[in-house]
């Protein structure tokens, strides 16, 4: 009996030894790891263009075209979001019916704070934007909510983003395993290819930042959002984070999702958190 | 002798196909150019420097000396039909199977290519 125990013992952790020697990749593969994932993620940008400050990622293609730069610094001393952010100046400070504020509803009154959005609630088991933050704090207070994609939505991200200017992205993803499944399904959504295009977010913005399509350039995926919402010239006005998803879908003949679905909150989540350590540069200015 | 009235006649028939050929060909090619610069359609220039196209893109190689790259036109259909199937990694749409061009207009972009 003691032998049979002891050889099936002996067998088993054989088989594991040889489990264990034989498939570590396809285990290491099969673990979700975001810290790897962000760090091989800004590898890439890294040294896909050496010349590029890390800081200077968030400002799209401005980053990768110094002829743009210039012409948009020049833009900057008269922005064209300023009139946003005025507006989501006095909407933030103006009382909601009840008398309760935005800054009721955020940490540190919501000054200083877009670094840490989008952020996994354990609560809810999903994540949870600024938008939808914001549009929650809404109801709540028994206000309707706002479109996603711009107008008032833009001015107050707007204006939150303005106040934590400079300040390090900085998402956290719990110990949770509801939290890696949304990375990674943020992730997923982010490099499969879609609509007739045939193109995913990854084929324009990791393959090919820097390039052109026809007068425009690319933006690095790497900081996209840092700088959002944008003011972007082809809208002729701002756009949030929502407004630059769908209209990314749509404009690959892809069919683009509700504003603040679940996987574009999963992308988002995806795209914050790898870009951690990167300067929150919001409301941006883009052709 | 029952044969020498229709000669003219068929030299006239076959300067008329030959003329509806040329005719034909040219007009192909002019249908290509204006799909390849066609921002609904074939939108070659977005991506690709076109002789004669304004504002290109970078993203995939300039399009010249086709004719002599790809000698057999089979191949320059293939790629615009589906590049996927030969680089899965392309950015290049597969305009044939995701159905945004029709194989007619592939065929008349192909006629265009090979100008250039």
């Amino acid at each position: 009996m003691r032998t049979r125990a002891a050889l099936l013992l002996g067998s088993l952790s054989a088989a594991l030894v040889a489990f264990a020697l034989t498939s570590p990749r396809v285990v290491a593969a099969d673990k979700i790891d975001p810290v790897a994932d962000a760090k091989a993620f800004q590898n890439f940008f890294f040294q896909k263009f050496p010349n590029v400050k890390h800081e200077d990622f968030v400002n799209g293609p401005y980053s990768m075209n110094a002829d743009m730069k210039r012409q948009w610094q020049e833009k900057e001393e008269f922005p064209p979001y300023e009139f946003a952010l005025d507006a989501g100046k006095e909407m933030f400070a103006t009382p909601f019916k009840n008398g309760k504020t935005y800054a009721d509803c955020f940490p540190n009154g919501g000054i200083g704070i877009r670094q840490d959005y989008p952020y996994f609630d354990t609560k809810e088991g999903k994540v949870v934007t600024l938008e939808l933050a914001l549009n929650r704090c809404r109801a709540a207070n028994g206000e309707a909510p706002y479109s996603y994609v711009k107008d008032e939505m833009a001015s107050l991200t707007a204006y939150m983003a303005f106040t934590s200017r400079g300040k390090l992205m900085d998402i956290e993803i719990p110990d949770d395993p509801r939290a890696l499944e949304a990375f990674e399904n943020g992730k997923r959504y982010f490099y499969t290819r879609r609509g007739q295009m045939n193109f995913s977010c990854a084929s324009c913005h990791v393959q090919s930042p820097g390039e052109r399509i026809r007068a425009e350039i690319l933006a690095p995926a790497l900081g996209i959002l840092n700088a959002m919402p944008i003011y972007r010239s082809e809208w002729s006005g701002m756009g949030t984070i929502s407004r630059r998803f769908v209209t990314c879908n749509s404009q690959t003949r892809a069919v683009p999702l509700e504003p603040q679905s679940d996987e574009y909150r999963d992308v988002e989540y995806f795209l914050s958190y790898v870009a951690n350590g990167l300067p929150i540069a919001g409301p941006g200015a883009r052709p | 002798m029952t044969a020498f009235p229709c000669k003219p006649v068929v030299l006239v028939a076959l300067a008329l196909l030959a003329g509806v050929a040329v005719a034909q060909a040219q007009s192909t090619v002019a249908d290509g150019r204006k799909l390849a610069f066609d921002r609904g359609k074939g939108n070659c220039l977005t991506c690709h420097v076109i002789k004669g196209g304004d504002l290109p893109g970078s993203i995939g190689p300039e399009l010249k000396d086709l004719k002599a790259k790809y000698p057999d036109r089979s191949e320059l259909t293939a790629i615009i039909f589906d590049e996927t199937k030969r680089n899965p990694q392309t950015m290049m749409p597969p305009f044939g199977r995701n159905r945004i061009l029709t194989e007619q207009e592939i065929g008349a972009i192909v006629d265009f290519l090979q100008t250039l």
